[in-house]
């Protein structure tokens, strides 16, 4: 396999709920951000993430939509899915085309426009990413299903309401230094604890948002970068991507996260590396109980401390395991199929040093960790600066 | 609900059918065709025990719109007696008595109704033992 290097990042100026412009609107400008940052004057190829454009919008078909008014006709271009994955996994997907040869230049983007629709309808798309026939059926939401893992969770190793909320708290303070979060906005662990529940134990402040997004990134072989672009090239070292059981209730764990676990373990056989030599993580907190789950499946924690280390700092910006200093899902916002994207985006100008007041300094190898469902799917990349 | 979808899962959701892998003995709910502890494709009915034990819950307060007019309710895991594990609703307790480890015991319920010209949903919720 070649070595691939990302040389180009874009998304939207904001995200949030972007009224004004449609699902094509969303994709072009930040495939277009992506495409003016390469300096790359043609495209071999193309990935796009999205879970939901059907329902959201009544748009599927999306490969040939983007391509069209992207403004390259004729470009090969495919749609793929894995529910909140879909970005994590269209950039692996884009990585492989390189990394194998058979294209040069190949984009790689997710997106989502969900508020289009009625909290109620968005609520019943996200749901399809359960096992609709036994989990939906007898009335499971998301939050409803991330809140067992969190029920499991404080029952088995004590973990509290209040360290829950201290990843939201972490996670909005990071946020407010990112010009393209949804909710530039610092909280505390008081508002958390007396915001609406939504699914005991989980507050409407545990939940990451519903947003319209999309972010984009370019990649190309390492060799290839080095010539074409000013940048710091950033190499995609190490891919893992894994799936497990669809329903919550067949795993022998609820409070563990084994798709991220195997695909970590891959990703850092691959980059021949392990936890100790990563400087960031950007990683799924769809929930505040995400963010502990995964942390505990990457082996940054042992299993049942991730909140003791949240309270203790551990992963905060100035922490010795930063974690989703970009504001995360819960600050940032979550387009669905753009947030495995967006990951890379953050990553890329993190190690590039273009990450202004949230920078993490001499940030040299980081870890995103991307998944679906309850689970069951992830993907994990490593990047460095090559 | 397109009615040819909601027939033909009425023998798990009505019945509790379960299918055992002839090869390795592993039950499972829903009934499979590959079983993913030994690979056999050989199975054989069975009908779950009914009696179970809540392995994790939440109260849901904001719910789907089929479900919102029973708000707030409580969701769990139940694992049956064997050791399937299920979704199921936890009802005729009050919220604040739930707890896991609590002895159940699956009854045939009602579970929603689409609307006025829709199914109506039927299927198990746990109750206290």
């Amino acid at each position: 396999m070649r070595d691939v290097a990302i040389i180009g990042v874009g998304t939207n100026p904001k995200w949030g709920e972007l009224w004004g412009q449609s699902l094509r609107d969303i994709f072009v400008e930040a495939a277009l951000a992506a495409i003016d940052d390469a300096g790359v004057d043609h495209l071999d190829g193309m990935y796009v993430g999205c879970m939901s454009s059907g329902i959201f919008t009544g748009q599927e078909h999306l490969g040939s939509l983007f391509a069209d008014y992207l403004g390259q006709k004729h470009l090969p271009a495919t749609r793929v899915e894995s529910a909140c994955a879909s970005g994590g996994l269209a950039v692996k997907s884009a990585f492989l085309e390189v990394a194998s040869g058979y294209r040069d230049i190949v984009l790689a983007a997710g997106v989502e426009k969900m508020t289009d629709v009625s909290g109620a309808q968005a609520t019943y798309a996200l749901g399809t990413a359960s096992d609709s026939e036994y989990e939906g059926y007898h009335g499971a939401t998301f939050p409803g299903l991330y809140a067992m893992m969190a029920k499991a969770h404080m029952a088995r190793y004590g973990t509290t309401p209040e360290m829950l909320a201290s990843v939201a708290v972490k996670n909005h303070a990071n946020g407010a230094l990112n010009p393209v979060a949804q909710y530039q906005s610092l909280i505390t662990v008081e508002q958390v604890l007396g915001s609406v529940m939504i699914a005991d134990p989980l507050h409407i402040l545990d939940c990451s948002p519903i947003t319209d997004g999309a972010a984009a990134v370019i990649v190309c072989p390492l060799e290839m970068a080095k010539k074409i672009s000013k940048k710091p090239a950033v190499k995609i070292a190490g891919i893992g991507h894994a799936t497990d059981t669809m329903q919550l209730a067949h795993r022998a764990d609820v409070t563990w996260l084994e798709s991220t676990a195997r695909a970590a373990e891959s990703a850092f056989k691959m980059a021949g590396v392990s936890q100790k030599d990563i400087d960031l993580f950007e990683v799924h907190d769809c929930f505040t109980i995400a963010e502990l789950a995964v942390i505990e499946a990457l082996g940054l924690v042992d299993r049942g401390k991730a909140g003791e280390a949240t309270m203790k700092g551990r992963t905060a910006r100035g922490g010795d395991i930063p974690v989703n200093a970009s504001g995360g899902l819960k600050s940032k916002g979550h387009p669905v199929g753009a947030t495995g994207a967006m990951q890379i985006v953050e990553l890329t100008r993190q190690l590039r040093g273009e990450a202004g007041k949230r920078q993490i300094a001499k940030a040299r190898r980081a870890l995103a960790q991307n998944m679906g469902g309850t689970g069951g799917s992830a993907v994990v990349h490593i990047l460095e600066v090559a | 609900m397109p009615s040819a979808n909601y027939t033909r899962e009425i023998p798990q959701r009505y019945r509790l059918e379960a299918s055992r892998c002839k090869k390795c003995g592993a039950v499972h709910y829903p009934p499979r065709l590959v079983c993913p502890e030994c690979k056999g494709r050989e199975f054989e009915a069975t009908v779950l025990p009914s009696n179970g034990k809540l392995v994790t819950y939440t109260i849901i307060s904001v719910g789907p719109s089929q479900f919102s007019d029973q708000v707030p309710y409580a969701l769990g895991i139940v694992e049956m007696e064997g050791g399937v594990r299920l979704m199921a609703q936890v009802v005729d307790v009050p919220l604040e008595k739930i707890a896991i480890g609590m002895p159940l015991t699956l009854e045939f319920r009602k579970l929603y109704e689409e609307g006025k010209a829709g199914i109506v949903c039927y299927g198990h919720k746990a109750v206290p033992a």
